[in-house]
């Protein structure tokens, strides 16, 4: 049955092995074999897709990585490749960090802990589930349409100065702030669910209201499955490219769009990593390959970090509560 | 907290004012929080309709069935994207549903311990690869290396050098909801499988894949979703950002939905355009949420069908 067989050793493995070899007579099992490297095979091709795609990137970026990397990175967009720089879309990535972190985080939270602790079985409950889980396969670029129409429409006045048209970044962290929203909302009300109920009713036995034994006990114990789903919502939003064209994302003439602490900047208009790879990718040329592959590289290392970190953190903790 | 007689009153039973009005607080705080979800729902339908609506009720019928679609000109043949949409996840189904279903079935039924602790992240590690990188992925290897290998004649952007790539981001997506559906499958079906003198692989496809079908097709259904919905790996790899004639080759290039919303907003200050242009965008979009939307509660239902089972 297991193809893995172990060497004639001792212990239950290589006994099982044994007891399935004289059940089937000493007969190979020819199909069962095929299945299993069959989906072994799946798997593997799945990784390796990710493995090629990676080093891909770093291999066609790698002139850039290696031979200007401080400039690329604190340089302006260029209409040369080979003086490009990313700085910009560093800054607009990261601003729109910050709004999901200070947006969506809180809010979705809340939303999670109002659905499994205090909502009652009613039909607005039922509703509210319903309706998250559509948001969450919503595609982004409608999501874009949504942020187009609100936000620099709108209120153009509210979220940029005159001569933006509101396309600027506090539109576009608002976007994505509702964009990965539900992806949180689902998250942590997952995390809120797996926090054992002899938890609460010892809280509630001793004569705590359901606030104090929500953030006493329920949110420490919870926190770090919820710190697992709110990680990969920012990575989420943070490589997110459609709804950022929707909103007005340029990639050419941006003033004061490069400094990263600069209030004022989120009233301007604004670009950020997702929109300069897929400007730089539409760009003919080795040269132009090899800039949007380095911007990649940036973009993936940020991403995947975040994405590694929160899983890795999930497994540990799963681990530790058996 | 008695009163004169030694007595418990109603009083002393109701707790600390001050307490129960913090716990008042929180929970109108979170209730509200959640009712923003609802909200979120209206103003994409409300920032959809108005101007989808003015489409509808202005554009003349036969501008809808022409030879492409070429929103600036006002031709918008809806065929030409529904068409290239369809194709991109056909293409991304055929590579996605045997890769993702095959890791499954390998995570959740043959991995040992220590495989599966490094495998299952790897998968999940893919998923979050953003769009905007297979996109370019798609157009700078899989295009040469991969679909014009392959296939003569086929051009630099094309179609299913897209769908492969979209391929690429729905594998986690199956795999992680399909691997759930059957590791909820209870272990006595199994044990009763192998007493009856099953194999393990007959087991697998007779039992355990049969009794997880409906999470299996959730996780297909949730795939085709989101394949419809993908917008950068089309808009990147797939060409035709001006606009596309009606095509169902997929080694050529071509226009899906949501590339035709991005690649009219894309590039211009304002999404503008002759006549009803700026519309047309609004009107995709409103199909698109609407054809998502029935597929995510479909997906839904056969989800609470597996959980309701065991």
């Amino acid at each position: 049955m297991t193809v893995l067989s172990t060497p004639s050793g001792t212990g239950p493995q290589a006994a099982r092995a044994r007891v399935e070899q004289a059940l089937r007579g000493g007969k190979v099992d020819v199909w069962g074999r095929a299945f299993h490297l069959v989906v072994l095979a799946a798997l593997l091709l799945a990784v390796l897709a990710l493995v090629v795609l990676l080093v891909d990137m770093l291999t066609t970026g790698a002139p850039v990585l290696t031979g200007r990397l401080g400039g690329f990175l604190d340089g302006a967009l260029r209409s040369q490749p080979g003086a490009s720089g990313i700085r910009q879309g560093l800054v607009g990535t990261f601003w729109i960090g910050v709004f999901v972190v200070l947006l969506s985080f809180p809010l979705g939270i809340a939303a999670a802990i109002h659905l499994e602790e205090y909502a009652a079985r009613t039909r607005l409950t039922r509703f509210i589930d319903v309706n998250i889980r559509n948001l969450a396969g919503v595609p982004s670029v409608v999501y874009g349409i949504l942020g187009f129409t609100i936000f620099t429409k709108a209120l153009r006045d509210v979220t940029g100065s005159p001569g933006s048209n509101g396309r600027t970044i506090v539109s576009a962290g608002l976007t994505l702030a509702i964009l990965v929203l539900p992806i949180v909302i689902i998250t942590a009300s997952e995390a809120l669910r797996a926090v054992p109920s002899g938890l609460r009713e010892a809280g509630f036995g001793v004569g705590a209201t359901r606030s104090e034994v929500v953030r006493h006990h329920v949110l420490p114990y919870a926190a770090p499955g919820i710190f697992t789903g709110t990680v990969l919502a920012l990575a989420r939003a943070l490589g997110e490219a459609a709804p950022l064209i929707l909103v007005g994302a340029t990639s050419g003439y941006l003033t004061g769009a490069d400094r990263f602490l600069e209030l004022g900047a989120l009233r301007e208009r604004f670009t950020a990593m997702p929109t300069v790879i897929t400007t730089w990718a539409g760009r003919p040329g080795r040269e132009w390959e090899e800039v949007t592959a380095a911007a990649i590289v940036i973009l993936l290392a940020v991403v995947l970090l975040a994405n590694t970190t929160a899983i890795v953190l999930r497994n540990r903790f799963e681990k530790k509560r058996g | 907290m008695t009163d004169a007689t030694g007595s418990l009153t109603i009083d002393a039973l109701s707790g600390d004012r001050r307490r129960m009005r913090a716990d008042m607080v929180t929970r109108l705080l979170v209730l509200a929080a959640a009712v923003t979800s609802i909200l979120i729902s209206a103003l994409i339908i409300f920032s959809l309709a108005g101007e989808a609506w003015t489409f509808v009720s202005q554009v003349e019928v036969a501008s809808l069935w022409t030879d492409g679609w070429f929103p600036r000109r006002g031709l918008y043949d809806i065929k030409t994207i529904v068409v290239g949409s369809l194709l991109v996840t056909a293409v991304a189904m055929l590579l996605a549903v045997p890769l993702g279903l095959g890791a499954a079935v390998y995570l959740s039924e043959y991995a040992p311990r220590q495989v599966r602790k490094v495998l299952k992240p790897a998968v999940e590690i893919l998923a979050g690869i953003p769009s905007v990188v297979l996109g370019f992925f798609a157009l700078t290897f899989i295009s040469p290396e991969v679909v014009q290998r392959f296939a003569e004649g086929a051009t630099q952007f094309n179609l299913a050098a897209a769908g492969l790539g979209v391929g690429i981001l729905t594998i986690p997506l199956i795999a992680a909801v399909s691997e759930d559906a059957m590791r909820s499958v209870p272990n006595s079906l199994r044990e009763a499988s192998a007493a009856m003198g099953a194999r393990k692989a007959v087991t697998v496809v007779r039992v355990v894949i049969p009794a997880a079908v409906s999470g299996l097709v959730a996780s297909f259904i949730v795939a085709v979703s989101r394949a419809i919905g993908e917008t950068m790996v089309v808009f990147i790899a797939a060409g035709a950002t001006g606009g596309a004639l009606f095509t169902t080759d997929v080694f050529g290039p071509g226009q899906t939905m949501t590339a035709a919303m991005a690649s009219q907003a894309a590039g211009t200050d304002q999404v503008r355009g002759a006549g009803l242009t700026f519309q047309s965008l609004f009107f995709v979009g409103m199909l698109l949420f609407i054809v998502t939307l029935v597929l995510n509660l479909l997906a839904d239902r056969f989800v609470r069908r597996v959980r309701q089972r065991y």
